[in-house]
């Protein structure tokens, strides 16, 4: 195969994506580098190293709160959408009915249309129903950001594993409910975790549908917007940012390395 | 059936029922504090009317249409060394491509404004290397701001698509073009480019589409010249507080979108067949 140059190493192929990967990484690493920086104005010449702005993170307490609304807003959508991207997977890859194209892409379709949309249209019905803002409100939008990804991040597994599996069982005598739960379950369990962790990621780190429904609790994306005004809270931001940064790669690694093999195919979406 | 509805019918009442009210309002008017419920196309004409709206959405277009090319043109080569030249853990190249892209869009945006600022890293950095005396005013508040930000922020959308497609290139049809006497040039004319075209046009799409109506961007780094459409639509529902108005301007983006979309998917369908 190799020698006939289409695959044989190109060194300045290779010096572009190393550039190109720096260039993705370096933008986001500023953020922790200034973080620990021992002035209030974010600019170089850097001037010393402080862990101040983290310690007084601590003491504030709006963050923990908008910590805790975050946390409330993504445990509970994360289970949501799997719950949901579980049945819609099996019914995906299971069953050929008609229509099934045109749903599956109605499934995916806030993974591409501008969310501003999907945020003001959400906001209209919750005032036109009565519904004051909350993190219900802000949960149902996450919701509806998340249910694409545990979807598509669910689809592979099923994809992956013999039906006869499933036929044995109910053949051997098992209902609906045990096949699923001793069988199918555990077959599809890594991209079900790495549902739960990845959609728990994107509610937590989800700026615009927050932006849009929610009313008096701000979610951490939310506090950070509103402090942003302040020139003088910078550092205290980059502390938080960093943070939210270094927690979100930590959470998307460890899915995606759960979920690794059904990687390629569940971004494709479509 | 049954398993999907769960899904499918929360995606249908989520996504349906407000759009249907979306355009319903789009047909009312702001009054004072409340709106006059009974319908008429007065938003729409004022829309076009008053030259700011077209000129914002045309300018949503052309910085989300450059955002596209530049993201495909600098994508499309990391996608082919991970397609054709990683050999071992492929893998581990798209976790760490993809990865900043499931991070925080707002703190990834506030990120580049720390870069781009006025004393931010690039000016400051340039100013103690003695590089130049005074901060580099072009590089926050601009549209060039915007690009670069969205560019970067979108990445992934374009590479995902594009591997996909390249990956899937038959190896022996580009043996057969070097066989044939082919050079590089002409095989990647001729063979690869062609066949990644699929991947080209769905990664064009999901980077211009979301791009289009984008409104984080704008607001923190795009100052006055950078503003887009989706600035205008949140004010409306903010400080204006003329819901019918972002309900119309909401619908017209969505139309808008569609129409940009249909004429590349079209194009793009002549110049295959042009090719093939």
């Amino acid at each position: 195969m190799s020698g006939r140059g289409f695959n044989k190493p190109s060194r300045s192929l290779r010096l572009y994506s190393l550039i190109f990967l720096f260039v993705l990484y370096v933008p986001v690493l500023f953020l922790p580098l200034f973080s620990f920086n021992d002035s209030i104005y974010v600019k170089f010449p850097l001037t010393g190293f402080t862990f101040e702005w983290y310690g007084e993170l601590f003491e504030r307490e709006p963050v923990w709160n908008a910590l805790m609304n975050s946390l409330k807003v993504g445990i509970s959508v994360s289970v949501l959408s799997t719950v949901m991207g579980i049945f819609a997977a099996k019914a995906i890859t299971r069953y050929r009915f008609p229509g099934r194209g045109p749903a599956v892409g109605f499934i995916m379709l806030p993974l591409v249309v501008p969310l501003i949309i999907f945020g003001v249209a959400l906001l209209v019905l919750f005032s036109r129903m009565g519904v004051s803002l909350s993190l219900y409100t802000v949960a149902m939008g996450h919701l509806i950001v998340c249910l694409p990804f545990s979807v598509a991040t669910l689809i592979p597994r099923f994809e992956g594993f013999d039906k006869s599996v499933e036929e044995a069982s109910s053949d051997l005598g098992e209902n609906a409910f045990w096949t699923f739960w001793r069988v199918t379950l555990p077959m599809v369990f890594p991209g079900v975790v790495a549902s739960l962790i990845l959609t728990f990621t994107v509610s937590f780190d989800e700026f615009i549908m927050a932006f849009f429904l929610s009313g008096s609790e701000p979610t951490l994306p939310m506090y950070i917007w509103g402090q942003l005004r302040f020139p003088k809270e910078f550092p205290s931001i980059l502390a938080l940012s960093s943070i939210i940064i270094a927690v979100s790669f930590l959470l998307i690694f460890i899915s995606q390395w759960i979920n690794r093999g059904a990687h390629v195919t569940s971004v494709k979406g479509d | 059936m049954v398993l999907l509805s769960p899904a499918f019918g929360f995606m249908l009442v989520a996504l349906l029922v407000p759009f249907g009210i979306l355009l319903l309002m789009s047909l009312w008017t702001a009054q004072g504090f409340g709106f006059d419920t009974s319908l008429t196309l007065d938003n729409y004409r004022q829309l076009l009317e008053r030259p700011i709206y077209g000129a914002l959405m045309e300018r949503s277009l052309s910085i989300s249409g450059s955002v596209t090319i530049a993201t495909v043109i600098l994508c499309y080569p990391m996608a082919y060394y991970v397609a054709f030249h990683v050999h071992r853990n492929k893998m581990i190249w798209l976790v760490f491509i993809t990865l900043p892209f499931w991070t925080s869009y707002l703190l990834r945006v506030f990120a580049w404004k720390v870069v781009l600022g006025y004393e931010g890293v690039i000016n400051s950095g340039l100013m103690s290397l003695g590089l130049i005396e005074a901060p580099l005013e072009f590089l926050l508040y601009s549209q060039s701001a915007v690009v670069i930000t969205l560019a970067h922020a979108w990445a992934a959308f374009a590479i995902l698509p594009l591997y996909v497609s390249l990956e899937k290139i038959d190896k022996s049809l580009l043996e057969a073009a070097t066989d044939l006497g082919d050079g590089p040039v002409a095989r990647f004319m001729r063979i690869t480019l062609p066949l990644s075209l699929p991947g080209v046009i769905s990664a064009s799409l999901l980077i211009f589409i979301p791009t289009t109506g984008d409104y984080i961007t704008p607001a923190l780094l795009g100052g006055p010249d950078g503003a887009m459409i989706g600035n205008l639509i949140q004010k409306q529902f903010g400080p204006i507080n003329n819901w019918p108005m972002g309900a119309t301007l909401a619908i017209v983006l969505m139309l808008c979108i569609a129409v940009v979309s249909g004429i590349f998917i079209l194009l793009t369908m002549l110049v295959r067949r042009r090719i093939s």
